[in-house]
């Protein structure tokens, strides 16, 4: 009888916590993270900016966020996305970070390759024998946004 | 129902860590909330804010953020050359002040012989936040030292609502009014330092200009580049006003005739040289020297004009683009009324645009003020050795024909100095311009000292020459 009785707040806590864990997924719009919209990109309001300034920028038109900030193949952009979505969640929840956010050295790896993905032929052509040594973005800092 | 039936302690274990999970996934939930509510509710209208409305309390009512943030403008904390640390003060009956900033006369005792029989030479400090603006005026003891119009109240108090007052609803009217009385005549209709109505319309929060000497002087300065009749509140642009509304104080001026009229000698522009030209034309002079008998000038705290001069101003960089950067409160994004040192602050008022370590900033900043305090100290060297040279030369009985020359190259090396040591950035807003002044002021005092001694200069290169 007892344990009959724990069992079930047991199932209806699991149960709750799954409804709720379902209802945030929704109302956070969670599945938009697997899409390629770069409206996604920017439901948290840190992004805003970063959004507005691509709008306005020269690769609007030929690149989303995830062009340059994940990697071309399925496996890595979604280990990317999952890793980078998990940090950005907990940061804005938590609070404590720069209001100038700055790119990890990790995705700025992701950044450089994704450069090279379309622009491979010109870069090759002036990295030469130098071989990846150059950085693209040091100074095309704002190709993609300010 | 289970096979395996669980023991008691499972049982318990599970149930907490579901718990556990409900209560995590709920927070989170109303994490999101909030911060969605708070990314659509930019403000709550909970008074009615008026244009007679002069109280910040009452504005903050409204705006608690910004209010929060203008309140902390009373943190003492200073960087490697600016700013100071709360020094304590036993009050007096003349100054009740318990903290005040460090004296600048200590630190560095030339500027009283430069500024020899003028108030200046009694008390002059480290600048504090804008919360003690109107304290530290009130109680300085230049206010013995000398009788101050109550034209100084412009830039120390909130006098948008006191200028209307006074003037009828006339703005201009209610300023003239205040530049005729004495200081702690006009001192007892002030209430507060600089408040939010100096810059912001209430209706709309639009940054608006308040003060008439700052029209007048925009409309002086417009008309020598050839553009009649400038409205600085009708032409200006947004971005132009996040500059302008600062350079209502932080600004050269002098009082022009006796009704101690407020002025920005801009005529002529805004650089040094012509500042100086528009002086000489008019003929002005803030005080006689004490010991050499000059006619000099001060400089106040030419930030705006040395800005302009600046490669943050040419990029399109307005002043509260660095003292008062965008700082997020959850998801709501504001200007830093916490007005400040960058360098106090070097994340959002740097990085936005230079992405570079914040250590890699702040050196550059103060290698560029490290230049700019050694080539200050060889400058006041040079204008001490001008002075006593003068002071030697008046002792031996030269006579004023003698003496004038070389008092006429006292008084513009001393204003260029001043321009610049008065100036609150130690060289950083306009590097190039800083050190070219100084370069100048070295060479005005060694042109000075020559004078002394009936001879010319060599003229390799002209001191008229377009700067």
């Amino acid at each position: 009888m007892k344990r009959h009785v724990i069992e079930s707040v047991l199932v209806l806590l699991t149960g709750a916590t799954l409804g709720l864990g379902m209802y945030t997924f929704v109302y956070a719009k969670g599945y938009s993270y697997l899409s390629n919209n770069p409206a996604a990109c920017a439901n948290c309001h840190v992004m805003g900016e970063y959004y507005g300034a691509w709008m306005k920028g020269p690769h609007r038109n030929a690149a989303t966020c995830n062009d340059c900030h994940t990697p071309h193949d399925l496996v890595g952009k979604y280990v990317t996305k999952a890793s980078n979505g998990f940090a950005h969640s907990l940061a804005f929840t938590l609070g404590g970070f720069p209001d100038a956010i700055a790119i990890k050295d990790r995705s700025r790896r992701v950044t450089e390759n994704a450069c090279r993905n379309c622009h491979g032929s010109i870069v090759d052509a002036i990295e030469g024998s130098h071989s990846r040594e150059l950085s693209c973005i040091r100074c095309h800092a704002d190709a993609g946004h300010m | 129902m289970n096979e395996r039936s669980w023991t008691t302690k499972q049982l318990a274990l599970w149930t907490s860590v579901a718990a556990a999970g409900a209560i995590g996934v709920t927070a989170l939930l109303v994490s999101i909330f909030e911060h969605k509510q708070e990314a659509r509710n930019p403000f709550y209208r909970v008074v009615e804010l008026t244009d007679d409305t002069e109280d910040p309390a009452v504005w903050g009512k409204n705006f608690p953020m910004q209010y929060d943030l203008y309140l902390r403008t009373v943190d003492m904390e200073r960087t490697l050359y600016g700013g100071s640390e709360a020094m304590p003060h036993s009050p007096t009956a003349a100054d009740p002040r318990t903290v005040v900033a460090r004296s600048k006369l200590e630190e560095d005792p030339r500027l009283k012989e430069m500024w020899a029989g003028y108030a200046f030479s009694k008390d002059y400090r480290e600048r504090r936040g804008h919360a003690y603006m109107l304290d530290d005026q009130t109680f300085t003891e230049r206010q013995q030292a000398a009788k101050q119009p109550g034209t100084c109240l412009n830039c120390h108090a909130s006098m948008y609502v006191v200028y209307k007052r006074l003037g009828g609803g006339d703005l201009t009217k209610g300023f003239e009014n205040i530049n005729r009385m004495s200081y702690f005549e006009a001192r007892k209709y002030a209430q507060h330092p600089v408040a939010c109505i100096d810059c912001h319309e209430p209706k709309t929060m639009a940054l608006r200009i308040t003060r008439p000497a700052f029209m007048e002087g925009m409309r002086a300065l417009k008309a020598g580049e050839g553009i009649a009749n400038y409205d600085v509140n009708a032409s200006a642009t947004r971005q132009e006003m996040r500059s302008f509304v600062c350079g209502q104080c932080h600004v050269e001026y002098y009082f022009a005739g006796p009704e101690k009229r407020l002025t920005f000698p801009w005529n002529k522009g805004r650089k040094v040289d012509q500042i100086v030209a528009y002086y000489d034309e008019i003929k002005f002079k803030d005080w006689v020297h004490g010991e050499t008998g000059a006619p000099m000038l001060k400089a106040q705290h030419p930030e705006f004009e040395l800005w302009s001069q600046g490669i943050h101003a040419r990029s399109g960089v307005s002043c509260a683009d660095c003292h008062m950067p965008y700082v997020r409160e959850g998801a709501v994004k504001i200007s830093d009324h916490h007005v400040r040192s960058p360098l106090l602050n070097i994340n959002r008022a740097c990085q936005t645009c230079h992405r570079w370590p914040e250590e890699e900033l702040k050196s550059r900043v103060e290698e560029i003020q490290t230049r700019f305090h050694d080539l200050r100290n060889v400058a006041m060297d040079a204008l001490v050795d001008l002075i006593e040279e003068i002071k030697g030369a008046k002792a031996a009985g030269a006579g004023d024909a003698e003496l004038d020359p070389a008092r006429d190259y006292q008084r513009k090396a001393s204003f260029y100095i001043d321009f610049v040591i008065s100036e609150n950035s130690m060289g950083f807003h306009a590097d190039g311009e800083c050190l070219r002044v100084l370069g100048d002021a070295i060479d005005l005092c060694r042109r000075g000292q020559l004078a002394l001694r009936s001879k010319s200069p060599a003229m390799r290169t002209s001191l008229e020459r377009q700067h």
